[in-house]
């Protein structure tokens, strides 16, 4: 038997239950979990690089597609920075448009992990209702927006498209359906057994170790942590809405999703009252081609968390520099914690928990030279001796095999 | 054709199983893979399924431009699947790279790496064209079996 020695067992980078390329391995002790290795990079494209190497306008397409599920934060996130840069004064219309396309992003991803957490948890009916209702939001986005995802909406100094009294009617409509069905699911995931048995306990994340790990978003106000940049420092038109901050205390997976879906709730409210005091005026400023030197941190609360852009401009077209700290990136190590000494089978849905973007989050570590110090080039030769060697090390003699090879061979 | 043949062509073209990877794609094109199984699209009326091993899939969708980590791994997942097989490059990106065409660390294209059956363009590719895709690459599976029997 093996459960005097503990085991590794690799999972990914193609994997049924993920549907990104990552990596884990994981060392178990029978069932339970000692410890996970997260190999990240097997989605790093070099955005942040090539972000270097077109104009800003480019910029605003290629940031967007850092990740196709939350690709309006990200976008938002870049222009909010450039815009703070140049010093461009946003028409509040364009501001206020902004934050509609922001809630219906945050319900259609909201919608889209309650899917794929029933799907991890084997609760299939719940993904494919969950899907359906998602699809009214994606109709409302392509409606809006003239795609299903990455919108395009986004321009330096406003927006690319107005919302004009039609659709106004029909996010109405779509927010009525939408929240007749919310309720369902508050209904099924504050009520219904199984989902709170296979939910609860698992994952635990304290409120210490939130503060400690610095996670972000619906992870971390699950475990009771006011932590919202929409409240705290707020961008676009948020500052003139009112919405409530969801927290819970239940600080594991059944918090984060009753934080979700009642997050869901909040998100309509924000619509409606934006929908009704939207103001009149123009969409975009003039901006500049070339943006002025300087540099600017924009935040951003993505379904996910808090996104982070910074951007140097260096007085040309281009940006000098991006980054980008994608919420799971700041999540990520909380997964770590999370899944110690738990058990194997409740890794999909603690990894599914924070709603984990790799798209958003890889990074590449380039290894120099010294840093491989143990490794060198041998020849053949060298090679055999060293095996021959290893092998008697180990008790295994290969040396009258080899001879009679060797006579063989000649004669 | 011997009889058996016949029966699991027959059988291949109604009912291809197919294996998504994710091979550098912002993620969109996967959720347009899935939302293209879900109610509303509902691909397994044509009789596909997803599947999670390489060893049970017709057809492999793969979404993204290929970064340099994944491009050993795209190319074993593709030797592992039995023969017949397919590549469909779901996305812009999968064709040719898209926007991330020039970026240090993609490939641009499913096609520099393995052979590739269809084309789904789009940014994202929409469960309609997915559809549409898969629906083109079936019927001219069967079109060659035709002009293989007329052939003979
Ligand atoms: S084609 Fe566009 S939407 Fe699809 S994975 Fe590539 S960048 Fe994302």
């Amino acid at each position: 038997m093996h459960d005097s020695k503990d085991f590794k067992i690799p999972i990914g980078p193609q994997h049924p239950a993920l549907k990104e390329p990552e990596g884990f391995s994981v060392a178990l002790k029978g069932e339970k979990i000692l410890g996970v290795d997260i190999r990240l990079g097997y989605n790093h494209r070099g955005i942040e690089k090539a972000a270097e190497e077109r104009t800003y306008v480019q910029d605003i397409y290629l940031i967007e597609r850092v990740c196709g599920i939350c690709s309006h934060s990200h976008s938002t996130c870049f222009v909010q920075a450039v815009e703070e840069i140049a010093g461009l004064a946003v028409p509040i219309r364009a501001l206020y448009i902004r934050t509609i396309i922001a809630e219906l992003e945050r319900i259609h991803s909201h919608l889209l992990w309650l899917g794929v957490a029933g799907h991890e948890i084997g609760f299939d009916t719940l993904l494919m209702y969950s899907w359906r209702d998602r699809e009214v939001v994606m109709d409302i986005l392509a409606a809006i927006t003239g795609n299903r995802v990455n919108y395009g909406m986004n321009t330096i100094g406003g927006v690319r498209r107005d919302i004009d009294a039609q659709q106004t009617e029909d996010i109405l409509k779509a927010l009525t359906i939408l929240e007749e069905r919310t309720k369902y699911y508050i209904e099924v995931a504050t009520q219904e057994t199984t989902i709170i048995k296979r939910l609860s306990g698992v994952g635990i994340l304290s409120r210490e170790d939130v503060l400690r790990l610095d996670a972000v978003g619906p992870t971390a106000r699950a475990s009771g942590v006011k932590r919202d940049v929409r409240a705290d420092d707020p961008y676009a038109a948020y500052a003139e809405l009112s919405f409530k901050v969801i927290t819970d205390d239940h600080a594991d997976v059944y918090g984060r999703t009753v934080v979700r879906v009642k997050e869901l709730m909040e998100s309509y409210k924000i619509i409606r009252q934006a929908l009704k005091n939207l103001p009149a005026g123009p969409l975009t400023v003039r901006a500049p081609r070339k943006i002025p030197v300087g540099e600017a941190i924009s935040r951003y609360e993505a379904p996910r968390g808090e996104d982070v852009h910074y951007v140097k401009s260096n007085g040309t077209e281009k940006p000098e520099r991006v980054k980008i700290r994608a919420p799971t990136l700041a999540n990520v190590q909380a997964v770590k914690h999370m899944l110690r000494d738990r058990y194997l089978a409740d890794m999909p849905i603690v990894v599914a928990a924070i709603d984990p973007c790799f798209s958003c989050t890889d990074r590449m570590v380039a290894l120099k030279e010294e840093d491989c110090a143990r490794a060198k080039i041998i020849n053949w030769q060298t090679l055999h001796a060293f095996s021959i060697e290893w092998y008697k090390q180990q008790g295994i003699d290969f040396t009258e095999l080899n001879k009679k090879l060797q006579d063989k061979l000649k004669g | 054709m011997s009889l058996t043949k016949k029966i699991v062509t027959w059988a291949r073209i109604k009912s291809p199983w197919i294996l998504h990877f994710n091979t550098g794609a912002c993620n969109a094109c996967d959720i347009e893979l899935i939302a293209a199984l879900t109610p509303r699209y509902d691909l397994e009326r044509f009789g596909v399924i997803l599947k999670g091993t390489p060893r049970h899939a017709d057809i492999l969708v793969c979404s993204g431009p290929v970064t340099k980590q994944i491009e050993d791994r795209l190319r074993r997942i593709y030797e592992q699947m039995p023969e017949p097989k397919f590549v469909v490059a779901l996305g812009t990106c999968a064709c040719s790279g898209g926007v991330f065409d020039g970026c240090y660390n993609v490939d641009s294209g499913i096609d520099k790496v393995i052979p590739v059956s269809a084309y789904i363009p789009g940014c994202p590719a929409s469960p309609k064209a997915l559809i549409d895709g898969v629906a083109k690459l079936l019927t001219s599976l069967e079109e060659k079996e035709e002009t293989k029997k007329s052939g003979r």
